[in-house]
Formats: C-alpha cells, sequence, structure tokens
C-alpha cells in the first residue's frame, strides 16, 4: 500500500518488500533492487514542482529522489545522472553527505542503472549542478529529517531539539543512541509507515562543512590500479567480441555480400538484418577476420557526399527558411543605415569530433526475452527507449547501466553500439560486446556542427557601439545574444541541411558565437582606436561580467602588456569573455610568433570563472584547465576534414588532440560567490579560448583570422 | 592458427595459447582478464594501452603476442603489492589527477618507466616522457603535479 503524501515535497518511507504500488516497476525493478540494494529501507521523496527540472512533455516533472539505507547505515543514492569525467559521482556524494550529516564515506551513489534509479533526466548542459545537486540534497535533507523524527518518536523526546552529526542523533538523554543503521532496522519499520512533517530545509553555505571543500575524487584508488570496469571493460559469462561492417562511404547502400564463408568459420555469428552487418567470436581477433572477409565481397551502391572544402558555402545554401528564428532589439537595421561607421565581417567554424578516450562501447545480454545492456551514454533513458523500440520491447523488459565512462563531452547522448551489441547477442544467443574503433568514432559518431556566422557591427562618432546584427548559420542559437550593453541588437539562427550528423559537444553553438563575437569586438577596437579591455568595460553593464573580466586582465597584467600595433612583432595578447548556462568566463593569453616559419605558440593563459558558490574547488580548478587546454584543440587544429562520403582524418595520428607539449602555462582564478546559486562549470570555461589567441595573433602580426581552427598554415598564407 | 606462448605476467609465469599476429592488448584484455589496460586508437598515437616489457613502456595495441615469448610483463594490475598503492599510484591520487580516468593506467606506467631510467627528471624531461599520452579531458596539469610529486619520495612522507 502506498502512503499518501500531505506534501508534494515530503517524503514516502515505505519497506520495498511490503510495497506493491505503481510507483514502481516492480515487474523487473523488485528483484533487482534486493540484488542491487541488499536489506535496508528505500526512502522515496518527490521532488517539489517548484524545483522540478523542465523535462520533455509526458514525463512526470515531479520525480522521485529515491535513497537506500542499509543496515549497516550506508546510505545509497539513486540518480541517472552519469560520470563521464566530470566528477559528478563526488560532487552529488558531498551534496548527499552534506544535508545527510554523516562522512563522504558513508555515502554510495548508484549511478544510471536504469532498473533502480529514477529518471531524473541525462547528463547535459551543465545541468547535474542546478537541479541534480539540489534535488538531492532535498531528498537527503528529508531522509534526515525522518531520522530525528524517527528517533523523536522512539525515546519520546522533542524532534526540535534534535540534531545529527556523524549520522548518530544528538541531543537524546543520556544512553540513549539513534543512528541511519537504527532507522533501516527491522525494530523502526514500523515507524515507517506513517507520514513524517515536511518543511525540509537545506543547509546555508556559509555552515556547509562538505560542500565547498575540495573533497578528493570518489573512486580514485579503482581508476590508478585499473580495477575500475569501464564500458569496455564489462564481461559476462560466455561472452563474445563483436565487429559491424560499416559502409564505404557516406549514404551508401549495400547492394550485396557474402556471408557463407564466415558462417562457416568455427564459431563465428554473421548476420544481415536490413543495413546492419555485423560479427560476433570468441575474440575481437576471430570477429575482424570474419568481417575483413566478408567485405571484400560486398558490393555498395555510393552516394554523392559534399567535400569539407566546400563546407561553409553549401551551408549558406543550405539553410533552412522554415527553421530560422530572427530576434530584433530597437532598430538595428535603421541604426545600420546612419550610423558613423559600420562593419561586417565572416566567421566559420569547422566540423570537430569529440574523440573520448573511450570509444563507444556496451555489452548486451539477453535472458528470458529481456535485455541487459551496459553501456557509456550520457543519456540512459534515451538509450533505453531507442532499445525497446529497436526491439519493440516494453520498457521494463529492458535495463540500460552506465558504467563510469572514459569521457563524453557531449558526444555519447546516443545509442547505436548498444544497439549493435543487443543485435549481435540476439543472433548469437549469448552476451556480445561491441566498442567501436578510432576510425569508427571519427567517422560514424556525431560532431560538433560546423558553422558560419556574420556579425555586423555599427560605432556612432565617439566610438560606442550603438547597434549590433549576429546571424549563426548551423552551428546553434546558445549564448548568440551579445552581453554588452547595445541598444538595436538583430540576432538570427537558421538551421541548415548539413552533410555530417551532428549534436551535443561542450559549448557547442557558445563556443562558436563567442568566437564570432569577441573576434568582432576586436575588430571594432581596431577601428576605434582603442584598448580592447577598455573598450569591452565601456559596453558591460553585468557586474558578474565584468569581475571575472578585471579579474583575469589585472592577474595577466594586461595594461601593461597590450600594446596596439602598426608593425609586427614577435608576441601578442588577447582577451576574451562571456556567459553561458548562467556562468561567467573572461580569458587572456600571450602568444609568441616565430616569423622564419611562420608559426606561434600560446606561452600563457589566464582566466578567471564564476560560477556561484563553488562546491568542490578542486573538481571546479580541473574543469576549467580541462576547458582550456580542450579549447586549444578547437581553437587551433582540430578539424574534420571529408570528400568523397569519407573522412580524411580519421586516427589520432591525423587528427591532432591537445598534448603535453601544448600545454602553456596557466593560470586559473576562481571567483566565488557564496550568496550566488552553484551552476555547472564543465562548459563555459571552454568558449573564450578561441577568441583570445585569434585577438593575440591579429595584435602581434595584424593578421585576422576568422575562421577556426587558426591554423598555422591558414595563418602564413594569410600573412 | 594459434600457438603456446610463455612470459611473466606481473611476476608470475603465464602460458597462453593465441594467434600469434594477436596483439598483446587484446590479450591480456579478452583472453585473461586484465582490463586495466586500455584501448584508445590502435595505432600507437594515444598509449592508453601502455604496458611495461622488460621494464619499458611499450604499446601493447602495436605488440603481437608472439613478441613477448620469454619476457617480462607488467601491468597496471600488477603495480600494487599486497593492497598498498605504488609511490606512482599514490601520487596521481594525491594530485586529483584524473577526470575520466581511462587514460590513467597508461600515464602511471609511463611515469613508472621514467622514474626508474631518471629518478629526478626535469620540467622538460616530463613532457618528453610522457608527451605520447593523450588525455582528452586535458588534465594534463594535475597529471603533471602527480609526475612531479613521485618524484619527490620526500614529499610523499609529509
Amino acid at each position: 500500500m502506498k502512503t499518501q503524501l500531505r506534501e508534494p515535497e515530503f517524503t514516502e518511507p515505505e519497506r520495498y518488500e511490503l510495497h506493491e504500488g505503481p510507483f514502481y516497476h516492480f515487474d523487473i525493478s523488485r528483484r533487482e533492487f534486493v540484488q542491487v540494494l541488499g536489506a535496508g529501507v528505500v526512502l522515496s521523496v518527490a521532488v517539489p514542482r517548484l524545483f522540478a527540472q523542465r523535462a520533455p512533455e509526458n514525463r512526470p516533472t515531479n520525480l522521485a529522489q529515491r535513497l537506500h539505507i542499509g543496515a549497516d547505515g550506508v546510505i545509497t543514492v539513486l540518480t541517472s545522472k552519469v560520470e563521464v569525467g566530470q566528477g559528478s559521482r563526488t560532487q552529488l556524494t558531498q551534496a548527499a553527505a552534506e544535508e545527510l550529516r554523516v562522512p563522504v564515506d558513508r555515502v554510495r551513489f548508484i549511478m544510471a542503472d536504469t532498473a533502480v534509479v529514477p529518471d531524473d533526466g541525462g547528463t547535459a548542459g551543465s545541468g547535474t549542478t542546478p537541479r541534480s545537486v539540489p534535488a538531492i540534497r532535498r531528498g537527503c535533507a528529508a531522509a534526515c529529517q525522518l531520522l530525528i523524527d524517527t528517533a523523536a518518536a522512539a525515546f519520546n523526546a522533542d524532534a526540535k531539539r534534535l540534531s545529527v552529526r556523524d549520522g548518530m542523533v544528538e541531543g537524546l538523554a543520556e544512553g540513549q543512541q539513534f543512528s541511519y543503521a537504527d532507522l533501516a532496522s527491522e525494530k523502526h519499520s514500523k515507524a515507517l509507515q506513517r507520514e513524517v512533517a515536511s518543511g525540509v530545509s537545506l543547509a546555508e553555505v556559509k555552515e556547509w562543512r562538505i560542500l565547498g571543500t575540495p573533497v578528493p575524487r570518489v573512486g580514485a584508488s579503482e581508476i590508478v590500479t585499473g580495477a575500475h570496469r569501464y564500458p569496455s571493460d564489462i564481461r559476462r559469462p560466455g561472452m563474445l567480441y563483436g565487429k559491424v561492417l560499416r559502409p564505404s562511404s557516406y549514404g551508401a547502400q549495400l547492394e550485396e555480400i557474402d556471408l557463407a564463408p564466415a558462417k562457416t568459420s568455427f564459431g563465428v555469428t554473421a548476420i544481415r538484418d536490413g543495413d546492419f552487418v555485423g560479427f560476433a567470436a570468441a575474440t575481437s581477433f576471430e570477429a575482424e577476420l570474419a568481417r575483413d572477409e566478408a567485405a571484400k565481397t560486398a558490393k555498395w551502391k555510393t552516394a554523392e557526399h559534399p567535400s569539407s572544402d566546400d563546407l561553409y558555402s553549401y551551408l549558406r545554401s543550405h539553410a533552412s527558411s522554415q527553421r530560422s528564428r530572427r530576434d530584433i532589439t530597437g532598430s538595428p537595421d535603421e541604426t545600420f543605415k546612419t550610423a558613423h561607421k559600420v562593419l561586417r565581417e565572416a566567421y566559420q567554424i569547422a566540423y570537430i569530433q569529440h574523440a573520448p578516450m573511450e570509444p563507444r562501447a556496451a555489452v548486451a545480454e539477453w535472458e528470458n526475452g529481456r535485455l541487459t545492456v551496459w553501456t557509456g551514454t550520457q543519456q540512459p533513458s534515451r538509450v533505453r527507449e531507442e532499445l525497446s523500440r529497436t526491439f519493440r520491447l516494453p520498457d521494463n523488459d529492458v535495463r540500460v547501466i552506465v558504467p563510469d565512462t572514459g569521457g563524453g563531452f557531449g558526444g555519447k547522448h546516443s545509442g547505436e553500439v548498444a544497439v549493435e551489441a543487443a543485435r549481435l547477442a540476439l543472433a548469437a544467443k549469448k552476451p556480445v560486446s561491441v566498442r567501436w574503433s578510432r576510425e569508427d568514432e571519427f567517422t560514424w559518431a556525431y560532431f560538433r556542427p560546423a558553422g558560419v556566422i556574420d556579425v555586423a557591427g555599427a560605432l556612432d562618432e565617439n566610438g560606442a557601439l550603438i547597434a549590433w546584427e549576429h546571424v549563426n548559420f548551423n552551428s546553434g542559437a546558445s549564448a548568440i545574444a551579445t552581453p554588452y550593453s547595445v541598444l538595436n541588437v538583430a540576432t538570427e539562427f537558421k538551421s541548415c541541411n548539413q552533410p555530417l550528423r551532428s549534436g551535443s559537444y561542450r559549448a557547442l553553438a557558445s563556443t562558436a558565437n563567442a568566437f564570432a563575437r569577441e573576434s568582432f569586438m576586436d575588430e571594432l577596437v581596431a577601428a576605434a582606436g582603442v584598448d580592447p579591455l577598455e573598450f569591452r568595460l565601456r559596453h558591460l553593464t553585468n557586474d558578474r561580467l565584468r569581475a571575472v573580466l578585471v579579474a583575469a586582465s589585472d592577474k595577466f597584467g594586461w595594461k601593461r602588456a597590450w600594446k596596439k600595433n602598426s608593425s609586427t612583432q614577435k608576441t601578442g595578447v588577447g582577451l576574451a569573455c562571456g556567459t553561458e548556462k548562467g556562468s561567467y568566463v573572461a580569458c587572456a593569453v600571450r602568444i609568441e610568433v616565430d616569423d622564419r616559419v611562420g608559426t606561434f605558440k600560446v606561452l600563457e593563459a589566464v582566466e578567471a570563472f564564476e560560477c556561484g558558490a563553488i562546491q568542490n574547488p578542486a573538481n571546479l580548478t580541473a574543469q576549467v584547465e580541462g576547458c582550456i587546454i580542450m579549447g586549444f584543440g578547437g581553437a587551433l587544429r582540430e578539424e574534420m576534414r571529408f570528400k568523397d562520403g569519407r573522412m580524411l582524418n580519421p586516427k589520432f595520428s591525423q587528427y591532432h588532440v591537445p598534448r603535453f607539449k601544448d600545454v602553456p602555462q596557466i593560470e586559473t582564478l576562481l571567483v566565488n560567490r557564496p550568496d550566488l546559486p552553484s551552476v555547472g562549470a564543465g562548459e563555459t570555461p571552454i568558449i573564450g579560448i578561441a577568441p583570445a589567441i585569434a585577438n593575440a595573433l591579429f595584435n602581434a602580426t595584424q593578421t585576422r583570422i576568422r575562421s577556426l581552427p587558426i591554423r598555422n598554415s591558414a595563418y602564413r598564407a594569410a600573412g | 592458427m594459434k600457438a603456446d606462448f610463455q612470459f611473466t605476467l606481473n611476476g608470475k609465469p603465464q602460458r597462453i595459447s593465441a594467434e600469434a599476429r594477436r596483439t598483446l592488448l587484446e590479450v591480456l584484455r579478452e583472453d585473461l582478464d586484465l582490463t586495466g589496460t586500455k584501448f584508445g586508437c590502435g595505432e600507437g598515437q594515444c598509449r592508453a594501452c601502455t604496458v611495461l616489457l622488460d621494464g619499458n613502456p611499450v604499446r601493447s595495441c602495436q605488440t603481437e603476442i608472439a613478441e613477448v615469448e620469454g619476457r617480462n610483463v607488467e601491468t597496471i594490475e600488477g603495480l600494487a603489492q599486497n593492497g598498498k598503492l605504488h609511490p606512482v599510484q599514490e601520487a596521481f591520487v594525491k594530485e586529483g589527477a584524473m577526470q575520466c580516468g581511462y587514460c590513467v593506467p597508461g600515464m602511471i606506467l609511463a611515469t613508472v618507466a621514467l622514474l626508474k631510467r631518471n629518478p629526478t627528471p626535469n620540467q622538460t624531461q616530463i613532457v618528453e616522457a610522457l608527451n605520447g599520452n593523450i588525455c582528452r579531458c586535458c588534465g594534463y596539469v594535475n597529471v603533471f603535479k602527480a609526475v612531479q610529486r613521485a618524484a619527490q619520495p620526500g614529499k610523499e612522507a609529509q
């Protein structure tokens, strides 16, 4: 029987073995709960509507937080969020421990096992910090209150005089003790069958003991010993290794293939199902042999496909008139006509790959018509839907488990590899592991969208910016609005019919939009003949953005470093700033040019970042540093090149990601705002890097590069 | 055609029957269930698959199983002794030198090999030794600090 809730935000305690209500999908999860969690109590805490994260339609918005209190007092919190290297497991553990009033090691998290966790959303859009952390804190604060109330009832004490420390109730009479382990005990199960008073308050920032501190990585020793099993490392009894035949080029259709030789090999499963051709064997070696032999017999009907050489004109000519949105403030069109000075430029952004260290991987296992898949995805629920649709199964018969995964960066939102493993496992009647190759990743995964951005600006007689226009073709609308104070503004995003699959990426659109905007701001600076810092500050009223810009430029020594140049020099400095997803960033870089060979390198980067109250300074610093260095890749070298439907550089030997030698002197300034809600930090710190470098290059050489990546060769050709 | 191979694996004799052309990486992962050694690119460019062969770092994705016959192979699983982390592992934990952590076993073994040949590497020598190892989370700053920490055993005691 389900307990009726008096308040929407409060808790529904229950012993799961007594519970038969419709809330849980017990067909699968009752068994799984016991298997996964062991003895104890499951608490389900509804999130009040006010705080619920924005969910797609048809999804409940008051999703329950789910906690399990074990007989040993260990508290397990369940969430559909995943750990892909951004530190979510540690940060969520801190949040839970803070509100439960227990040490960090008394909390464990089960993340993204769809059989037992509530669907509190995928891991994307810097959403874990602003949305999941508060929801989990509320759930855990409710559990803490439940502990107090149960203790008060057990000892006939006044709950208001009780508190919790290290998992023990304080304020009871001499000789009386009560802990989370007691709460989970059989003796108190009855106490959990009643309603509990609502009105949970969360720890204030100034009271934080665990949040706000540099709690070390949870699970670090499993990582350094190699014991942690990533999705690629999952092993099941009798498991085979699968390989998939890829089309010969984009859009190619398989006309015929001979699978007979592969099928006669001992222990090899070979199947063709529509466009899917896959092989499974006891080793990857045998599966690859079978695939490569079969590939020789394949006949493909190829299709025309544009080349990356014509990419930007292709995008312009394939803009959709239906999917376009123009926002106007003031009268930009009129202002451009009458302004003292008008500048217009176009910027280009290449396709790039996430290239996480762990290529896509999945292990699929069928048991009595039910499917379990271990895979690395940022969207476990979406992958479960993809599997249930593909194999025509009820959702409850598909279980997706996401072990902590080897990198995502927005690239693992889809479930192709899970479907491939499941299809092969179905055919082989054994569990199958499929792991994409690096070439698969660089060819068949989706990409950060390429884009073309037109920017125009108008200055009055005093050099003030009075009109702004920003039109983005294909690379996204996020952060398309200028953070500068301009009276007359037009922004427009045009979706394009593009040549490659594209999708999410760490700050995909804001990186492109910031590159265009911040580069163009410096082009206006050149036209107005002023200091880039002064010009920005003159047009900035947002205090938070001003604060990071001043912090970064002070630390960098901008006023001393910047010199307006009429001739080329050996070093150059550049600035950029921006805001995205509620956080603020500014960076300054120094580059050195080698005129003899026409190349340059980044010597120094200073970045100031503010995302509200800092929850874990060590993890935050790591995210900012990671963004800065990853940003160098997209700024300087990374670009997918393609022709005739094939990738020309689908390897690390041809697609150069940042390495140790690319790391300059880096200084990270974290601006803490305990008075403001915490927001995510995994994306925004990347957005200023490319324009800061482009601006530094102009400062040194008077050569303006308007295309990402800023290849050394492009600088040489343009210079 | 399978053949028999014998080598020393993490200090113990190992016998395996495998096709001679299979990579050491695949045999470790698929036949011996030692999955701490990672596949990253298959072309020897990222060094997530680093193992020590007679004490030297090699790319196990570029090493055929036949090449290790009679030799000494050490993987990440063999570093910690009796549940106690190796000083380099300890240094990676202390410096938080991991984001997704997928590159970490390779980074640690490259560091172990570096410190064996040069116990006090300078900044340039560290960068040279580790430049082949890619970290896509770009956590290079903390990895660098971890290598420096491991190179100063005195610091461990603090």
